[in-house]
């Protein structure tokens, strides 16, 4: 094929096709601190990949390195099969959304949208059709001859959008560009966001901390902790099979049983871990159907959500565990009465999950 | 116990005070700016003012005495001697020279300040470096660059490889000795206006994929005008003002303050001296205006 005479060829072209972004042994030292360290990704055409970590894990920096603000110490960072390590930011097909939107404030709505093509010397009345399609991509028809201080942080966000799109590049990057919205209107952003990539079927990626974000938006998240990726997969797997013990506190609340809690309740070795919602809360002694799992304890907090009431119960065997409840039938003081009192937790064993710390290794069966 | 009694008799003083002034903001706002509106009004509008009234009078010719009598006389005499043109438009040409001497050396250096050097240990040494010619005397550095640019001096010996001899003192040497003292004005304001800068409109200009050039011209400068601005009013208005640069490295150059001091001292001729004085204002009056019709300041 195409692809292998291309490998001899050189060592450049050698990335299989359909690869938009190929990360490999990426690393940045910033005097004497590792931010990044080691980092290998592949991101495929057209997906919409999270990048998700605490600030500091250095999520952001991989995105820069990707956008070429940030010069690797060392690896290589390819786009679409094209080695562009050494290439500067206005060299490369891809587009960046800002975290501050750096909107340009001495020029129009308009201006800001045909900056890129103004640079590359796309004809003008083709510059002006394309910036009002974008503008009307992202409802903001009609606001062209606007200055950017005349918008909403939500609008502003959109022109960011719109200005990046514009241009049709292989991969749009973006650097937690709905931190700055309140949650309604990040909420309504998210759902845009997701339609606007399905629509363009460009290459998204996207970084942010918030997990909530990264579980509705994302084909796949990475998980980044301490300058490295701990677990890279679609949503439902980093949720449901987290890879680390990092991984399960950081997606979800963490929920672990460990040490003598989890030899007595699960009658195994190792650090497991239930999701709060997969944890039903019964009265004490209450029904012990044959293949469910419980463990018995004291509610010691009852937090009332609205929706849901999270309760958090001291175990008798040792440990706690969060349980979330619906509120179907109850209120804020019917729940609120559960505080001291002794419940049963009961659960399907197949919601339980080892979570492995990169210690033991045992498979789940091992200690049983 | 007394210790505490007569810590707390004094705060309760101050509190009510503060409690009062609180309650009263008109009476804070007064507090506030009473002593610069003083100043202001009293020392600086209102001197300005007696300026203006005192160029329209004369004095008489043969005892040397005020005559309180309004004319146009003194402005017609600037507007209609040649001498008074001549030297108005050479000081017009230095000041500008010097404006735009101070910012081709300032734009790169402050740039370079702000968005090159890593490190703010760097940066501030790097700034203390450009304020230092302002922390000696006006007058040795005057001395010095006189010194420099006379006969045999250092800039002399620089070029005469060239088989060329230095402008030696004059025009050329006012020029560039003013570029050197207000160099620091210049420098400031547009590392402010860098600094003010925020590095993501950089990046997003890189991204769109604008080369570095493209991004200082279309980015970079419209967004630093308010700064240049700020800093050519300095360097234009203290170049008008001067005499002594002039008198010192000048050799038989005049600038109009020149004209001022003069009239001062020698003639002893105070309203015409006023009236002269206005000229610099006038001058300062029309680039303002002139700035604010470009629209340059409205981005901000």
């Amino acid at each position: 094929m195409a692809h292998a005479a291309s490998q001899v060829a050189s060592d450049v072209e050698g990335s299989p096709r359909g690869a938009a972004i190929r990360l490999r042994g990426l690393r940045k030292e910033f005097g004497s601190v590792v931010a990044v360290d080691l980092v290998d990704l592949d991101v495929e055409d057209g997906e919409f990949l999270t990048m998700l970590g605490p600030s500091g894990s250095g999520k952001t920096t991989v995105l820069r390195m990707i956008a070429g603000f940030v010069i690797p110490t060392a690896g290589r960072v390819e786009l679409g099969g094209v080695d562009v390590t050494a290439r500067p930011p206005f060299d490369r097909d891809v587009n960046t959304v800002f975290q501050d939107y750096a909107l340009f404030p001495h020029m129009s709505v308009q201006e800001n949208v045909e900056y890129g093509m103004r640079v590359r010397n796309v004809e003008r009345g083709q510059r002006r059709r394309r910036a009002v399609e974008a503008l009307d991509s992202v409802q903001l028809g009609g606001y062209g001859a606007r200055r950017p201080s005349e918008l909403s942080g939500g609008q502003r966000q959109r022109v960011a959008l719109a200005r990046a799109l514009v241009n049709r590049p292989k991969v749009l990057l973006l650097d937690e560009p709905l931190g700055a919205l309140d949650l309604k209107l990040r909420e309504q952003m998210q759902v845009e966001l997701k339609g606007i990539q399905r629509q363009v079927g460009i290459t998204f990626v996207f970084v942010t901390h918030d997990q909530q974000e990264a579980l509705t938006m994302s084909d796949r998240i990475a998980v980044f902790h301490d300058g490295r990726i701990e677990q890279v997969g679609p949503p439902a797997e980093v949720y449901e099979r987290p890879a680390t013990e990092f991984v399960a506190g950081f997606v979800g609340t963490s929920n672990l049983l460990r040490g003598a809690a989890a030899r007595t309740v699960l009658g195994r070795d190792g650090i497991w871990s239930v999701r709060p919602e997969k944890i039903r809360v019964l009265d004490p002694g209450g029904v012990a159907e044959t293949g469910l799992r419980f463990a018995d304890g004291v509610v010691r907090e009852v937090v009332y959500v609205g929706d849901v009431t999270r309760f958090v119960v001291e175990l008798d065997a040792g440990g706690e565990l969060v349980a979330l409840q619906q509120n179907l039938h109850t209120s804020s003081s019917d729940v609120l009465a559960f505080r001291g009192r002794a419940v049963r937790l009961v659960w399907r064993p197949e919601h339980e999950f080892e979570v492995g710390a990169g210690t033991a290794g045992s498979p789940p069966a091992g200690g049983a | 116990m007394t210790e505490t009694s007569t810590g707390g008799k004094g705060a309760p003083a101050t509190r009510r005070l503060s409690a009062f002034l609180y309650r009263h903001d008109r009476l804070r706002l007064a507090g506030l700016l009473t002593p610069p509106i003083l100043w202001l009004v009293v020392l600086y509008i209102g001197s300005l003012g007696v300026m203006l009234v005192s160029s329209l009078w004369g004095v008489d010719s043969f005892t040397g005495s005020l005559v309180k009598k309004v004319s146009w006389s003194n402005y017609h005499t600037l507007f209609t001697e040649p001498v008074y043109r001549t030297v108005a438009l050479r000081t017009l040409g230095i000041a500008i020279s010097v404006t735009l001497i101070d910012l081709v050396l300032a734009l790169p250096l402050a740039f370079f300040i702000s968005k090159v050097v890593q490190g703010r240990r760097w940066r501030y040494a790097l700034l203390i470096m450009v304020t230092m010619p302002l922390w000696a005397s006006y007058l040795v550095k005057g001395y010095a660059w006189r010194i420099m640019f006379d006969k045999g001096g250092v800039i002399d010996w620089m070029f005469a490889p060239l088989g060329l001899h230095g402008p030696g003192l004059g025009l050329t040497a006012t020029v560039v000795a003013l570029a050197y003292l207000w160099l620091p004005y210049m420098v400031l304001p547009i590392y402010a206006g860098l600094e003010r800068l925020p590095e993501s409109l950089l990046e997003a200009s890189a991204d769109l994929g604008a080369s570095p050039l493209r991004t200082l011209r279309s980015v970079v400068f419209p967004l630093l005008v308010p700064s240049v601005v700020a800093g050519s009013i300095f360097t234009f208005s203290l170049t008008l003002g001067d005499y002594i640069m002039v008198k010192i490295v000048g050799g038989t150059t005049q600038m109009f303050a020149n004209i001022v001091y003069d009239n001062v001292g020698v003639a002893g001729n105070l309203p015409f001296a006023a009236a002269a004085a206005v000229f610099p204002i006038v001058v300062i009056l029309g680039y303002l205006l002139a700035v604010r019709r470009s629209g340059a300041l409205e981005n901000l």
